[in-house]
């Protein structure tokens, strides 16, 4: 996709905030054009809050680098609002779907993302919509911000027709264009990420590849070997690790003999970054995707991150941590809140601008929910669908020997 | 699958046997698309209710005294025995240290220590290998998969190492102190990687036992004489049954003879062969088979999938005029059956997200299986 039908796809799929309503207004494209261009600036009509500040990160660690990604960054206000509304969508996605949970209209397993926002909003911000991600179970975050929206999301985790596979793979089997899942099995999806970064070399798109997985996954074997195929064969692949402390309910103490997750790929050089802080992460993505991109093969970065929520909804998250841990982390490092604190503080935003973006995304949230609530089921026709290729339609054995469905794709 | 049922018909009448054994790969409890649709109104409720209800066996009385346990305490139970009486027992996986996801493990790590209760990092593959090791080294290696879905990366050191151990040293060297425990099959809402039935694909890998218990005593029973027994071998635990299942079980050590299948109810028409949670659907099929058509059910539970009790199920199907649906049955049984086995399980397809009500081969399925069966 062009840069500019980018901006029109994205800018397209949100509502306009109401603030904006009588303005012309060019809103910057939310994944910010790789092509070295700065960040399209907005023909903002509010003389009073500022464009664009400085802000001061922290410094991420390296591994096998000489440099470091840089530490004094610039966010545009368009940017900040952005990720700002990002961030807040997937925060009440997941709040939304943790309540759907318990009055089981969402069922199965749901692995819910809050607490981890700056992740997937800065990685986004790294890269471009043209290259390619996958990750684990923790998906949803990942499908908004690859492109997927609110509703097609709820729907899938309800299992209804208008999910965004369909109704047929639930919470952790979402998927979207340039974005693989949504994998259940942990760990399995790093190989897959290597091999998608492989097809980006071969032919010569200048894309790249970001593999996602946990910090209880790093100690799967086929991570190793990933790596090992990566480097070996410079792949323009970024393997990043959300470390977010416990692997369901092990802490990363327990469970790894070295964790510095982002040394684990030993030839290939890691950065570790602060997962909370949305620019730290956009930062350091950027600084890797170009190291993939010049050929330099591929990068490994470790986020640290925190998730408020258990494991998955079956979890309460308590048995294994403190609630003061959990409370220390939302008060002092909450991703949403840093980002709000710096925008009111540089002057980049007003308070009830952004109050107005929590209203207009609640109304977003509650309307995918009510769509995801009333959407029908799939018809039982797609049981047996797609599970072949077959230019026929094929006939799939049924329960006993007389009974035999009808298989279509 | 538990659903895999053999249904073998016997008798003056022609009447089919149904089999259902030899599961395939992906089946399950089979989800029925009801031809004959039960009572159950509104979807919610039919995805709420559990597609069986689980049947205790009378209280044993050959295993001296008995108290009120359910699946995974029974477990416990003989994980409890087995780290009492074998010093060089050892219980590792997943998140057992804790007690389990299943609570299989509770309280072990306190009575037993650390270094006899721990955990492993995220690595079935790994698991499985040092499993193999300790038990090559002398130890009762008892690993826990923390779900069946999870196999698959240890399947090359369960089929390729543990299973082919004794035969390639001549004998020399084995693994048989190893035991795998994994939680098993359909539970309602586990979708395509917290459902799945695999024994299929171990059951034609000659050096391993699989084993499968249908109920509290069982399990405890079985999974004693799993770690006993000199082979490696895996005990799949239907996790559905875990609270599900209550019965009166033996406080002490017992054990269940690996290999024998056991004739739960006798019959003169059909024979259903099962095993794991489908027991408590077919025993409903057997009463509903009676009660509607008159036709009288055996049901067998086959208990251990690897190696199978040849004999109690081709005995029972030659008295009766059957079918056997495994290979080696077939040779044996093919004269004397009436119709083709029949296999009820869960459809060719990965198990679904939304439709696993219709995908779960339940009793309805079955019941309609027997009747076709019949009129073959």
């Amino acid at each position: 996709m062009s840069g500019l039908s980018q901006v029109l796809h994205y800018s397209l799929s949100l509502k306009p905030l109401t603030v904006y309503q009588n303005k012309k207004l060019k809103i910057s494209p939310f994944f910010s054009p790789r092509q070295g261009a700065a960040a399209v600036v907005s023909a903002r009509t509010y003389a009073d809050f500022t464009t664009q500040a400085t802000f001061e990160i922290k410094k991420c660690d390296i591994h096998k680098l000489d440099e470091a990604p840089a530490t004094q960054v610039v966010m545009t206000r368009d940017e900040g609002l952005k990720y700002y509304r990002v961030m807040q969508t997937i925060r009440r996605m997941e709040l939304k779907a943790d309540q759907l949970y318990k009055q089981k209209i969402i069922r199965g397993f749901c692995h819910l993302y809050d607490g981890q926002e700056a992740c997937a909003v800065g990685i986004e911000a790294g890269i471009n919509l043209t290259d390619h991600l996958i990750t684990a179970y923790r998906a949803h975050g990942y499908t908004y911000t690859r492109g997927g929206t609110v509703k097609e999301i709820m729907a899938e985790l309800t299992g209804r027709r208008g999910g965004i596979a369909k109704g047929k793979g639930g919470s952790m089997h979402m998927y979207t264009k340039n974005f693989y899942g949504g994998n259940g099995i942990v760990g399995a999806q790093v190989p897959l990420g290597a091999g998608v970064a492989l097809a980006c070399q071969y032919q010569g798109n200048n894309e790249l590849s970001v593999s996602l997985y946990g910090d209880g996954a790093a100690n799967q074997g086929q991570i190793f070997e990933t790596y090992n195929m990566a480097a070996l064969w410079k792949l323009p692949a970024i393997f990043i690790c959300e470390n977010n402390r416990y692997g369901m309910g092990t802490s990363v103490e327990r469970s790894a003999a070295s964790t510095d997750y982002y040394k684990r790929g030993d030839y290939i050089p890691g950065l570790r970054v602060d997962g909370m802080d949305v620019l730290c992460v956009r930062e350091a993505t950027k600084f890797a995707a170009d190291h993939c991109r010049s050929g330099k093969g591929p990068m490994l970065m470790e986020l640290q991150t925190y998730r408020y929520h258990g494991h998955s909804m079956s979890d309460p998250g308590v048995s294994y941590r403190t609630r003061e841990e959990i409370q220390e982390v939302r008060g002092k490092s909450d991703p949403i809140s840093l980002l709000k604190d710096r925008m009111l503080s540089n002057n980049m935003a007003s308070v009830e601008e952004l109050k107005e973006i929590d209203v207009s995304v609640r109304k977003e949230i509650e309307d995918a929910a009510q769509f995801a609530t009333t959407d029908p089921e799939p018809p039982l026709e797609e049981l047996c669908n797609h599970i072949f290729y077959n230019d026929a339609d094929l006939e799939v054995r049924g329960t006993n020997p007389w009974t035999t469905l009808k298989s279509v794709s | 699958m538990a659903a895999a049922a053999r249904f073998f018909v016997r008798g003056a009448r022609s009447k089919l046997p149904i089999s259902g054994v030899v599961p395939g790969p992906r089946s399950s409890f089979a989800a029925a698309l009801l031809k004959l649709s039960p009572g159950s109104s509104s979807r919610t409720q039919r995805r709420h209710a559990a597609h069986f209800t689980f049947q205790a066996d009378p209280e044993p009385t050959q295993y001296g005294p008995t108290t009120k346990m359910n699946m995974f305490q029974s477990v416990t139970s003989a994980l409890d025995h087995t780290l009492a009486s074998d010093p060089t027992a050892v219980i590792f996986g997943e998140d057992v240290a804790f007690g389990g996801v299943f609570r299989c493990t509770v309280g072990l790590r306190d009575k037993y220590g650390k270094d006899r209760v721990f955990n492993t990092p995220l690595c079935e593959q790994g698991i499985v290998g040092f499993g193999i090791g300790a038990a090559v080294a002398g130890a009762t290696a008892i690993a826990e998969i923390q779900f069946a879905d999870y196999i698959y990366p240890a399947f090359d050191q369960i089929v390729n190492e543990a299973a082919k151990y004794r035969y390639r040293s001549g004998n020399l060297f084995d693994c048989g102190s190893l035991t795998i425990r994994a939680p098993w099959g359909c539970v309602g809402h586990g979708s395509l990687y917290h459902s799945q039935s695999p024994e299929a694909f171990f059951a034609h890998c000659p050096g391993i036992k699989v084993v499968i218990p249908r109920s509290p005593v069982q399990a405890k029973g079985l999974l004693l004489s799993c770690i006993a027994d000199q082979n490696p071998c895996i005990f799949f635990e239907p996790k559905i049954l875990y609270r599900a299942a209550v019965e009166q079980v033996p406080v002490e050590s017992y054990t269940i003879p690996l290999s024998q299948a056991e004739v739960l109810q006798e019959g003169s028409d059909v024979t259903l062969v099962a095993w794991g949670t489908q027991i408590h659907v077919l025993r409903e099929v057997a009463n509903m088979a009676q009660e509607k058509l008159g036709v009288s059910c055996e049901l067998i539970d086959l208990q251990t999938i690897l190696p199978w009790d040849v004999e109690t199920v081709c005995k029972h199907s030659a008295n009766n005029e059957y079918l056997c649906s495994s290979f080696s049955l077939q040779e044996q049984c093919f004269l004397n059956l009436e119709a083709p086995i029949s296999r009820v399980c869960g459809y060719d397809t990965p198990f679904p997200h939304i439709f696993e009500p219709f995908y779960i081969p339940d009793k309805w399925k079955c019941f309609d299986a027997i009747k076709k069966m019949i009129n073959y």
